[in-house]
């Protein structure tokens, strides 16, 4: 395979095309027939997902750094550069992208009746840019791409969403690019000061790691930029947009909001939070209070996400009780948990993505998403039964499947450097029985007293396509984590080692100020 | 490292013993290949059957010899690889038996987790408390298999009930073997989760979901306890595989802080799996499930998974007397409590779910007084007796339902009031039964008297030990366990008289179909009876062999000396800190006197209940009389499932729904919503000024001019 | 001289100026606003005798500019009138908040 993939020079062109070629997908989408135009959309994307899984083995596992890194100038006075590289920790999230982009295309078959050409040109332009967020290696590029996925999904939801979606639409847009205006203004900030240190303005992340920030401009701007990240994630009390986008959004537009868009906030965490601001990033109570917000989240959604009657916001609502979990394992900022946060992103991308998959099939089947509606109906679509019981399962982290690998990470992690937090934040696992196992009894379980129950149909073909994959996922990772912890483990040992060293730097730096108290942080503050 | 679920490659650590694992392996493999065939084949069946719902009737099986395949297949599959599978088990034993292997045989299959700080291989270990622990689970596991083939002939979820059960018997034996805490964890949940499952079996009953639901979601509860446990233990140890930790732990101070809390938080983790107060609510619950699946999961193996685990852990426990205290504390009352509760059950298989919640409390007592060997036996004799109660409580059930099904009454199957008399009718389970009820009342010379005596005589040896931590405890301990033991024989008597003697109460109709259970049935019934008998002679203690209860030369402590490599370190620790255990009890008499006044306590209290019993008449339900007082509040299992209600659960969802309605919809989205509103009220005061009037915007044009000339001039 | 020239132009401006304030016809207005164009004019001419051609050029550009005003401003008033079939302004208020 890899003697194959050097061959054709793979690792040269892989990573433009993963975000160029869905673009250039809205080309044949647009032109093909309204009735065809599906079957074009997921082919297309198929053969993105085809040429992602190549990174598997092309990217080398032993390095922590960037990888298949390539830099074109774009906007040469600022600095600006069209720069793309990836590593342990992109690498998952984009080989997911592309996964649940192929799969909610494919979802969409039957759920996306009018308007047809627009939304597959939309889904394509969604997927390039969220790759694009993963894969930019330019904090420019970067703040493109990451505004850039907002306006496809902004009018996913605001066209092909239920009753109240442009309401949740114009909540979701606004919300988010709200937050990532201060994150705008804060590598600006951080723009100006590397050019007062190297001498030329540059956006480049490898150029941005190098710029020595005091400790207070450190808290300013990992406020900014957390505030950003914070509401994509989103962490508890920025989350009130998801709840209302996920139960407006189409099918395809929650497993991709789901999957991958709420993963780009905790993916910022990793990828510039940690590494750019480490003196903040450690500071106990910048530590303390994120800890603490993620508790809140696990424990408060997980009781909210209980009585709900919309099955759909129900498991919206445990999406927040899941990233809490993986804001928990980066805070943790040690190895495991950090690995176990990633870990937790990359299984939530799969299982909350296959709930609502499962929830959109129902849908389309009942056209409700009332649970009280439903009962009973293991008895007529035992696949169906069996692809949500493994899915649920995995949800709520029961051994043996890729949930419980990432919380016991994340928790283990966690819990070496705030045991009362964790003690909490463990508690989540109850409470995700709790909310879990109540909404599949009432569902799936319990009398078949409705006629219209009696008459939903089992799993299709196209719909087992669909959910196979994402269940074998489920569980192999959780029996084989192995090879993916093995990919991750450098790329976080470096972000861990930004941090240590941050620390040194500090201790020195204080050191230097008591001998020389006469030296302040000249022209910084 | 990344061999399949290896068949027979091992990585041998030790060369120094001369042990050879026969494919242990396969041992777990097998009942995993069987749940994936009975899956595939429940999936297919499923499939048949919801076409038949959907046109609203129910799939017809057709003629009892023209079955489809989905419906005989599991029949040979379930039980062949569990046979297999305790085949394979028992040559291990076999040949652990003729080594003296001493160190845990550990085989790693594959790298399950490494982050760089944290490593847990997949590997199963080999010793002398797991492969016993097999070989129950595999043995029992096949006879209740076999149990089952009978006993679940008729239902439509047949293939997928056997599928349940071989996923279980797999994630079982993930649990005994597994090398290390997580990996046991793993299989801890995974239990659960089949248990979860096989509750709620006939999932379109409400009330059978809900009991499935309620057992996870309790069992769930313990899972924390276990969770925070690890935590704990990796933050002391470094790592989380069993040779390495205890090896470390054994180094440890006695009475250290961080070990009673490990050893307590992992003991909230044995009560929720075992049924111990305060969270044994969800056994009797579980009675919803099939009764063969009782058998297996509520009383055999999977409740018993936290004695397995104390015991395991029995080094860490040995190191902190407050924890062991908790246990045996918790152990003896809830020995107490759950069979006073049991006396007022009509329910035959409330009655021994019941006596199950009491007699996993004496395995706790047990492990408690630092016992893991007796709590270990008793964990076995139970597991015969208990899966031999259950099963013949299965065939009664099975007969009566039969009967009151041919007749279309729609009676309780299960309510003892419905019984009476039914000795005549199935007399090779009234034979069992009654061998199970002299071995849990614990009359010698059956199993129960072995294992549950060495319990309390240990209590009373505990507490009178030279540095004995708290010897007054430990000495109502012992009384408490002597009151449960007499109201045990008292309860068992009672659901024997009622099911099986005095008159019947089924009705005239319904009497002529009574029948005894066919030979797959009974066999198991039999092979069980017979343990029931023999099991509790592997280990007689030495004081007892001297006299007539120590059945001569046949006997002694073989299962003590056995399992003393995993436990020699915690009697280590205890007889340093602790001094020699006592040779008296709190008032008197050694251990042999103590024995014989307990066996004759029992067997007093079984004769004498039984003459009591038989002459009252007992009354079919309709004609029950109200009960009152005391009887009541026990009939009522002293109402904690509804305090736990008021004071758990309903406080829980009015504050979810608070926290919903209130700080979600009105604080948070209130202040996002309110700041869109004084955004808009803004944008609304300052477009006054647009009033339309061309004149007004001049005017304001030209005073803005003067003004901006006036400042520029002056 | 050119004290004259000014004070006459600050007259105009000051006419045309109040002329668009109190008015209420379209046409008086647009004429008001013209008559300040032209007190500009006037000064720009005074000045330039002073200082040179470049007033002139000035004036030129505003004249144009003026004219092109004129056109476009009176066929909005006209479309305006047949729409409303009045010049007052005060009922022109379909822009306001």
């Amino acid at each position: 395979m890899t003697a194959l993939l050097d061959f054709v020079g793979y690792s040269g062109w892989v990573l433009h095309t993963l975000i160029w070629m869905p673009i250039l997908g809205i080309i044949p989408v647009l032109w093909a027939d309204e009735q065809r135009v599906k079957h074009v959309a997921f082919w297309w994307s198929a053969v993105v997902l085809i040429l992602s899984l190549g990174l598997w083995w092309a990217f080398d596992p032993t390095v922590g750094g960037m990888q298949m890194e390539s830099a074109t100038p774009w906007i040469e006075s600022w600095g600006v550069s069209y720069s793309l590289g990836i590593d342990g920790i992109s690498l998952f999230m984009v080989m997911l992208t592309t996964f649940s982009a192929s799969i909610s295309i494919l979802a969409s078959f039957n759920y996306i009746q009018d308007r047809q050409r627009p939304f597959y040109a939309l889904m394509l332009i969604l997927q390039a840019s969220v790759v694009g967020v993963f894969l930019a290696t330019d904090l420019f590029l970067f703040y493109v791409f990451f505004e850039l996925t907002l306006v496809p999904m902004y009018f996913i939801i605001g066209i092909w969403g239920g009753t109240r979606r442009i309401y949740a639409a114009i909540k979701f847009f606004l919300y988010t690019a709200l937050g990532s205006l201060l994150m705008l203004v804060g590598i600006l900030y951080l723009v100006y000061r590397a050019k007062m240190f190297i001498g030329a303005p540059t956006f480049a992340y490898s150029n941005l790691l190098q710029v020595p920030l005091s400790g207070t401009e450190q808290l300013w701007l990992f406020g900014a930029f957390a505030l950003a990240f914070s509401v994509k994630i989103p962490v508890f009390p920025f989350h009130t947009w998801l709840p209302d986008a996920h139960v407006e959004a189409p099918t395809p537009g929650s497993v991709i909001l789901a999957a991958v868009l709420l993963k780009m906030g905790t993916y910022g965490f990793l990828r510039f939070l940690l590494p750019l601001f480490p003196i903040a990033a450690q500071h106990p109570v910048v530590v303390t209070t994120m800890l603490v917000l993620a508790v809140i989240g696990i424990i408060y959604t997980a009781c909210v996400a209980a009585v709900q009657s919309d099955a759909k916001k129900l498991v919206a609502y445990t999406s927040v009780a899941h990233m809490g979990f993986v804001v928990l394992g980066v805070f943790a900022l040690n190895l495991n948990g950090l690995q176990g946060g990633l870990i937790v992103m990359i299984s939530h991308g799969i299982s909350t993505g296959a709930l609502f998959l499962l929830l959109g099939m129902l849908y389309e089947r009942r056209h409700t998403r009332e649970i009280q509606e439903f009962g009973g109906i293991a008895r007529v679509a035992p696949w169906f039964a069996t692809a949500f019981v493994i899915t649920a399962l995995t949800s709520i982290g029961v051994p043996g499947t890729s949930g419980f690998i990432g919380e016991f990470l994340a928790l283990l992690g966690a819990f070496e450097t705030h045991k009362v937090l964790t003690l909490i934040a463990t508690l989540g696992v109850i409470f995700a029985a709790y909310y879990m196992l109540p909404m599949v009894q009432r569902v799936f379980f319990n009398p078949l007293d409705k006629q219209e129950n009696r008459e939903i149909e089992d799993l299709s073909k196209r719909e087992l396509v669909i959910l196979v994959p994402l269940c074998a996922l489920m569980i192999w990772i959780g029996w084989n984590p192995t090879p993916l912890l093995d990919r991750m483990e450098p790329s976080v040992q470096v972000v861990l080692e930004r941090l240590d060293e941050a620390t040194l730097e500090d201790q020195a730096r204080v050191e230097d100020e008591a001998n020389e108290p006469q030296v302040v942080d000249g022209g910084q503050e | 490292m990344y061999n399949a679920l290896g068949v027979g490659i091992q990585e041998t650590v030790e060369t120094a013993t001369q042990f050879q694992p026969f494919f242990p392996g396969l041992i777990i493999l097998l009942p995993l290949i069987g749940f994936l065939i009975n899956g595939a084949l429940a999936l297919r069946h499923a499939q048949a059957s919801a076409s038949a719902v959907r046109l609203g009737g129910e799939l017809d099986l057709g003629e009892a010899d023209h079955l489809p395949a989905t419906h005989t297949l599991p029949s040979y599959v379930a039980p062949g690889v569990m046979l297999v599978a305790f085949l394979i088990a028992s040559v291990n034993f076999a040949r652990m038996l003729s080594v003296e292997l001493h160190d845990p045989h550990v085989i790693e299959y594959w790298t399950w987790i490494a982050t760089g700080a944290f490593t847990v291989e997949a590997a199963i270990q080999l010793d002398q408390l797991s492969i016993l622990m097999t070989m129950i689970v595999t043995g029992v596991g096949f006879l209740i298999h076999l149990f089952s083939v009978g006993y679940m002939r008729d239902d439509a979820g047949y293939p997928r009930y056997f599928s349940y059960l071989n996923l279980f018997i797999f994630f079982m034996l993930v649990l005994v073997m597994g090398a290390s805490y997580p990996l046991m964890f793993v299989g801890w949940e995974g239990v659960g989760l089949c248990s979860y499952l096989l509750i709620g079996f006939w999932f379109s009953d409400r009330e059978k979901s809900d009991a499935g639901k309620k057992a996870f979601i309790v069992n769930r509860i313990g899972d924390f306890g276990f969770l925070i446990a690890m935590f704990l233990l990796f933050g002391m140890f470094g790592t989380l595989d069993f040779v390495p930790l205890f090896s470390q732990a054994a180094d440890l101070e006695y009475g250290n802080g961080l070990v009673t809390a490990v050893t307590l938080f992992l003991f909230l983790g044995a009560a929720g799996k075992s049924a111990q107060i305060p969270l044994y609510v969800w056994l009797p619950d579980a009675m919803a499930g099939p009764t063969p699946v009782s058998a297996l999961i509520h009383a055999a193996t999977m409740v018993t998974a936290g004695v397995y685990l104390v015991a395991r852990s029995s080094v860490l426990y040995a190191l902190s007397p407050i924890a062991s205290a908790t246990v045996a504390g918790v152990g003896v009352l809830t020995a107490l409590f759950a069979a006073t509760i049991a006396l007022k059950q009509n329910d035959i298989k409330k009655v021994l779910a019941y006596s199950t919640v009491s007699q996993l409390g004496y395995m706790f007592v047990g492990v408690g007084v630092g016992a893991y060997a007796a709590g270990i036996f008793h964990l076995m004799t139970h597991a015969f007796f208990k899966a031999l109660l259950f099963l013949g409580a299965g065939a009664v059930i099975h007969s009566m339902h039969h009967s009151l099904h041919r007749t279309n009454n729609h009676k309780d199957p299960q309510d003892m009031r419905n019984m009476g008399g039914l000795r005549a009718f199935m007399p090779i389970t009234w034979g069992t039964m009654w061998v199970a009820t002299f071995a849990i009342s614990g009359i010698w010379p059956f199993a129960g008297f072995f294992s549950k005596d060495e319990i309390i005589w240990q209590t009373a040896a505990f507490g009178g030990a030279a540095k004995a931590p708290y010897p007054m405890l430990y000495q109502v301990y012992w009384v408490i366990a002597l009151v449960a033991a007499i109201l045990t024989a008292f309860y068992m008597t009672r659901m024997m008289v009622m099911t099986f003697h005095g008159a019947s109460r089924t009705g005239v109709e319904e009497v002529k179909h009574l029948r005894e259970s066919p030979p797959v049935m009974w066999i198991p019934l039999i092979a069980l009876a017979l343990f029931s008998v023999v099991a509790g002679w592997i280990n007689v203690p030495e004081a007892l062999r001297e006299t007539f209860m120590g059945l001569g030369p046949l006997t002694g402590e073989w299962l003590h000396d056995w399992l003393e490599p995993i436990t020699e370190q915690a009697h280590h620790i205890q007889e340093l800190n602790l001094g020699e255990v006592a040779e008296q009890a709190p008032f008197g008499g050694g251990e042999v006197t103590w024995a014989l006044v307990s066996t004759t306590l029992a067997l007093v209290t079984v004769l004498a209940s039984f003459q009591f019993l038989r002459r009252q008449n007992v009354k079919v339900p309709a004609e029950d009389t109200e009960l009152s007082g005391l009887s009541k509040v026990l009939y009522n299992k002293w109402y904690v499932d509804e305090i736990y209600d008021r004071l758990i659960v309903q406080p829980l969802i009015k504050s979810s729904r608070f926290c919903w309605k209130v700080i979600d919809a009105k604080v948070i989205d209130g202040v996002v919503n309110g700041v869109g509103w004084v955004a808009r009220a803004l944008g609304f005061v300052v477009s006054m000024f647009q009033t339309g009037t061309v004149n007004m915007y001049a005017f304001v044009l030209t005073i803005g001019a003067l003004i901006i000339l006036g400042v520029s001039v002056f | 001289m050119i004290t004259e020239a000014l004070v006459l132009s600050a007259m105009i401006f000051v006419l045309g100026t109040f002329g668009v304030l109190v008015r209420r016809n379209a046409i008086i207005m647009f004429l008001c606003i013209e008559l300040q164009l032209n007190a500009v004019n006037l000064a720009f001419i005074a000045f330039s005798r002073l200082m040179g051609i470049d007033g002139q050029v000035f004036v030129f550009f505003v004249m144009t500019v003026a004219a092109a005003e004129a056109a476009v401003g009176l066929a909005i008033i006209i479309s305006v009138f047949r729409h409303y079939e009045t010049v007052n302004v005060d009922n022109f208020k379909l822009l306001r908040w």
